[in-house]
């Protein structure tokens, strides 16, 4: 094992920070984690702050002291959003690196490319994807840390519902991510007594959704139109909206849940609500809220460290670096088997997306009333009490 | 009627685009038969770079000038460095080092920019022109005018000037253009400059409706090149009119059939005028070498 990990420090492959390590920890053998996450390509958005998260983390916990007295060792890929390639990543992993766990799937492709790889070989996988079929049906080793489409769904409904509202007019991304919100929505709709008036779709490269808003505004009865979407293409909605001046309310999902939606959707975005982690409202938060210490914390940390604006992409990575962590100090092992027990036995703990609590039927952990719902004023988020 | 104008207004908003997309490509195929795939990465640097410089704090137009200037440097060296050590090559060869580069630029841009999306405020501002029901964003007038202007100063380049004339000279016979005195190489370095001033106008003004990103260019690339097949590869009125076409077809395929669609209209229209008119609709004046 110290013959294969100094053969690995030599070859320039590990992404420890060496010269933040304490000489004890620096005796022990390392605890390897594995990561393959999306830092280039059209997810880079995505993957990027989750690689400045896991990176930054990694340096913090060895400086503190590791973990089971041991440094940990960071083994990332990049696979630039391709499924193919994160599935070749995701086995050099599990055969040359020997990796403990792994913390990383940007997407909900990369992710179910890469899942029968850690499932065949008994390791314990954290997604960072969004997609409700990573964690249904259950998989032994399969995690995530994300809140799922559906509950985004629940969340905008039930938000929908106490305004008053039966009618809701849809207008969805082809990307992965809006076609899976979409059905999921589709799923869930009905539980609320919600009726969907129009369904339109764009193309996630489309720069003008004026003729689908146009049909969507047309529609019989709309009183309330929804947008699940991912990247550019809410935000244009957004503008779009504004344009055709529909004024009726309207809702994006946790997908644009990030300043730079604001910044990019301009003045339109006023009074637009989406559900989103505690961590986009992190100084919001009354002080009663047992996430806030946790999510400002991160916020300052990160903005700190990087310049850039916190995203809570990069807080997915948090929560599942630090679940794993917990896990292996839980287990006081790291054999895989044990990590997995003790990650499946997690029970109150306070993560940026909310606080977790997983069973043998839930590899989440998480409830629909950990999203926030918010709402647009002045440019910035502010939190909406009423609703689900 | 409201809903009819309104999908036209988008059709010709998006479409102007499009044209402005494709008249970049004109110049340098028509000076080289080379179709140039790394035309819709000078539309990325054209709005990039305006939107870092402005958000230093740089004035929009003058913003907008540097990153212009910047991308016919960018144009320059493209082909000062892919494009005249391979001269001589075949331009299917050509056009597979223009795909190399562009590859190349994007991934320069995510280090130099970043990997985020980034908008840049309308000209003259977001209030929407109400005509009979449908609204008109003012930038879209912006985008129109400058695909106007753009052609009409491409058509006096090609047709009014000396150095245009050589431009089409060069296209027809490159020996010939070299018997008479033309230095072909430096014709084809001056093509690829304002292809790249042409592509950076566009990001310049189109930024504000499509806001852009470090792979933008890909599918500005694929748009515009359509659109240019659609009206004629080399043909400035071709890609003025097929840009405008692609944009309309979208936009009432998209309202009056199905969304879900949308790309599949335009991709069938484009088929059944390449299969009746295999040069594009202004493609005739296309010169065959022997």
């Amino acid at each position: 094992m110290s013959k294969l990990a100094s053969r690995l420090l030599g070859l320039g492959v590990s992404a420890l920070a060496v010269a933040g390590l304490a000489g004890a920890a620096l005796a022990a053998d390392p605890i390897k984690i594995g990561s393959v996450l999306s830092a280039t390509g059209p997810a880079a958005f995505l993957g990027d702050p989750e690689k400045r998260t896991l990176e930054m983390y990694v340096e913090r916990i060895n400086s503190a002291g590791g973990v089971l007295g041991r440094p940990l060792e960071l083994v990332l890929y990049d696979d630039g959003g391709d499924a193919n390639k994160a599935r070749t990543f995701a086995t050099r992993l599990i055969e040359d690196d020997e990796v403990v766990a792994m913390v990383g799937g940007t997407t909900t492709g990369t992710t179910m490319a890469m899942m029968p790889v850690f499932e065949d070989a008994s390791v314990p996988f954290i997604s960072l994807a969004g997609a409700v079929e990573i964690i249904e049906p259950v998989r032994e080793y399969v995690f995530k840390t994300p809140h799922t489409d559906r509950m985004a769904c629940e969340k905008i409904f039930a938000d929908i519902k106490a305004r008053g509202f039966t009618k809701v007019g849809l207008i969805s991304g082809t990307d992965g991510f809006g076609k899976s919100m979409r059905a999921q929505c589709m799923a869930v709709v009905g539980n609320f007594g919600i009726e969907i008036v129009a369904d339109e779709s764009y193309g996630p490269t489309d720069s003008d959704m004026t003729p689908q808003l146009t049909k969507v505004k047309n529609a019989a009865g709309v009183q309330t139109v929804v947008n699940p979407g991912f990247g550019q293409g809410p935000a244009i909605v957004t503008r779009n909206y504004a344009q055709l001046g529909i004024g009726l309310p309207l809702y994006q999902s946790h997908g644009v849940a990030s300043k730079s939606f604001i910044d990019l959707a301009g003045p339109a975005a006023e009074g637009v609500r989406l559900p989103s982690p505690a961590l986009a409202v992190a100084e919001k938060l009354p002080d009663t809220d047992q996430q806030k210490p946790v999510v400002v914390e991160y916020k300052k940390l990160y903005e700190e460290k990087t310049g850039q604006p916190v995203s809570t992409f990069g807080g997915y990575a948090y929560d599942g670096l630090h679940l794993l962590v917990a896990a292996i100090q839980k287990a006081n092992s790291t054999e895989p088997d044990a990590i997995r027990d003790a990650l499946e036995a997690t029970a109150g703990f306070v993560g940026t997306s909310g606080v977790f609590t997983m069973s043998p039927t839930d590899h989440l952990g998480l409830k629909v009333d950990s999203f926030r719902m918010l709402e647009i004023k002045d440019g910035d988020w502010t939190l909406v009490e009423t609703g689900g | 009627m409201a809903e009819f104008l309104q999908f036209a207004f988008s059709g010709l908003t998006v479409g102007a685009v499009y044209a402005l997309v494709a008249l970049g490509f004109t110049l340098i195929y028509n000076a080289s038969d080379v179709v140039n795939f790394a035309q819709g990465d000078f539309v990325m640097i054209g709005g990039m770079s305006t939107v870092f410089l402005y958000a230093t704090g740089v004035p929009l137009p003058l913003a907008a000038i540097i990153a212009i200037l910047t991308a016919v440097i960018v144009g320059l060296l493209l082909h000062r460095l892919a494009i005249e050590p391979a001269r001589g090559a075949s331009p299917v060869t050509l056009i597979i080092i223009t795909i190399g580069a562009s590859m190349f630029i994007r991934g320069v841009a995510q280090i130099v920019f970043d990997k985020q999306f980034h908008q840049l405020p309308a000209f003259s501002g977001d209030r929407p022109i109400e005509i009979l029901g449908a609204t008109l964003l003012p930038q879209s007038l912006w985008v129109l005018g400058g695909g106007l202007a753009v052609f009409v100063a491409l058509w006096l380049f090609l047709e009014r000037t000396l150095i245009g004339k050589a431009v089409l000279a060069t296209a027809a016979n490159r020996l010939g253009a070299r018997l008479v005195g033309i230095n072909t190489a430096v014709i084809l370095a001056i093509a690829f400059g304002v292809s790249a001033s042409i592509g950076a106008l566009a990001g310049v003004l189109a930024t504000p409706i499509t806001l852009t990103r470090f792979d933008l260019g890909t599918i500005m690339t694929l748009k515009g090149f359509a659109a240019a097949m659609l009206g004629g590869m080399g043909s400035p009125l071709g890609a003025v009119v097929g840009g405008l076409l692609l944009g309309l077809i979208e936009a009432f395929g998209a309202g009056y059939i199905s969304s879900v669609y949308k790309d599949g209209f335009s991709f069938i229209a484009i088929l059944v005028v390449l299969f009746v008119m295999p040069r594009g609709l202004f493609g005739g004046r296309s010169v065959e070498r022997v």
